[in-house]
């Protein structure tokens, strides 16, 4: 019974994140994309539940969908119009050519992981049920992975300044006439 | 484990990462590509989070949490040339941008 409510809800998360996927790229209004990939972050979350995530869920939520979907938001209102209009004219050679190779791609992804894992992918281990919650996370941050925790400071810390050099080195242009 | 093992995963993820790229290499808008790029990230941080269930590690975790900060710092460093670009009165097309000289 709970095995078959597990499928239900992987396959509308499979289905809502594909299809949000899909509307993201497709649609010519980038806000209209932006709210899709609000909607594409938020099924993950319910796959990253699933896989018993449950503190990377909650960032993903919140950081993710929430303050990063917010910045493009504001930005995409600040630019204030539409971009581009990709499929006027029909299909050009550049498009179909991109067809062909994120075609070619997802093949070869999905070929190597069916040669040479769904056999041992088949069985999974228990886990405990502090799995994935914000204590063992905060733990593995502050031992194993301090190395890693202290460079993605340092990347954030560059970017915030990258951001304000950026948008102050913008305006010289304007007030030269 | 109940309900769907890694490889439903993983091919899920595949399925992302390809219309990451498709977007990538498809639209011309750079607030689009944008977008792109970070259904391309999730579907890496998919695979890593389905691989830390598998083998009951939860290094995946936090490395999806790494890469999370990645595409935060990404997209502010994006969206900032994006307005640069923007109060150039440059159009945003990315086929048009192909010179740096200011």
């Amino acid at each position: 019974m709970g095995n078959a409510l597990v499928w239900v809800v992987w396959f509308a998360a499979a289905f809502a994140c594909l299809g949000s996927g899909a509307a993201v790229v497709s649609f010519t209004n980038p806000f209209y994309s932006a709210l899709a990939l609000i909607g594409n972050l938020g099924s993950l979350a319910v796959l990253y539940l699933l896989l018993s995530a449950e503190f990377v869920a909650a960032a993903q939520v919140l950081v993710y969908a929430g303050a990063v979907m917010v910045m493009f938001l504001f930005v995409i209102a600040y630019l204030g119009r539409d971009a581009d209009a990709p499929w006027a004219g029909g299909p050009s050679w550049q498009a179909l050519g991109a067809v062909a190779a994120a075609g070619a791609l997802m093949v070869e992804i999905v070929i190597v992981i069916g040669l040479k894992a769904s056999g041992r992918l088949a069985e999974a281990p228990d886990i405990g049920a502090s799995f994935g919650t914000p204590a063992e996370i905060g733990t593995l941050f502050l031992t194993d992975h301090l190395l890693a925790f202290e460079v993605t400071s340092i990347v954030l810390l560059a970017a915030a300044v990258g951001g304000v050099v950026l948008g102050s080195h913008a305006t010289d242009e304007e007030r030269t006439p | 484990m109940k309900g769907p093992d890694p490889t439903w995963y993983l091919a899920l993820a595949a399925f992302l990462f390809a219309i990451g790229t498709l977007g990538v290499m498809l639209r011309r808008s750079p607030l689009i590509i944008l977008l792109s790029i970070e259904i391309m990230l999730n579907g890496a941080n998919l695979a890593f989070i389905s691989f830390s269930r598998h083998h009951a590690e939860m290094d995946g975790q936090i490395f999806a949490l790494a890469v999370m900060a990645v595409a935060a710092s990404e997209v502010v460093v994006g969206l900032g040339l994006i307005v640069a670009v923007h109060r150039r009165r440059l159009e945003l097309d990315v086929d048009k941008l192909s010179t740096l000289r200011g």
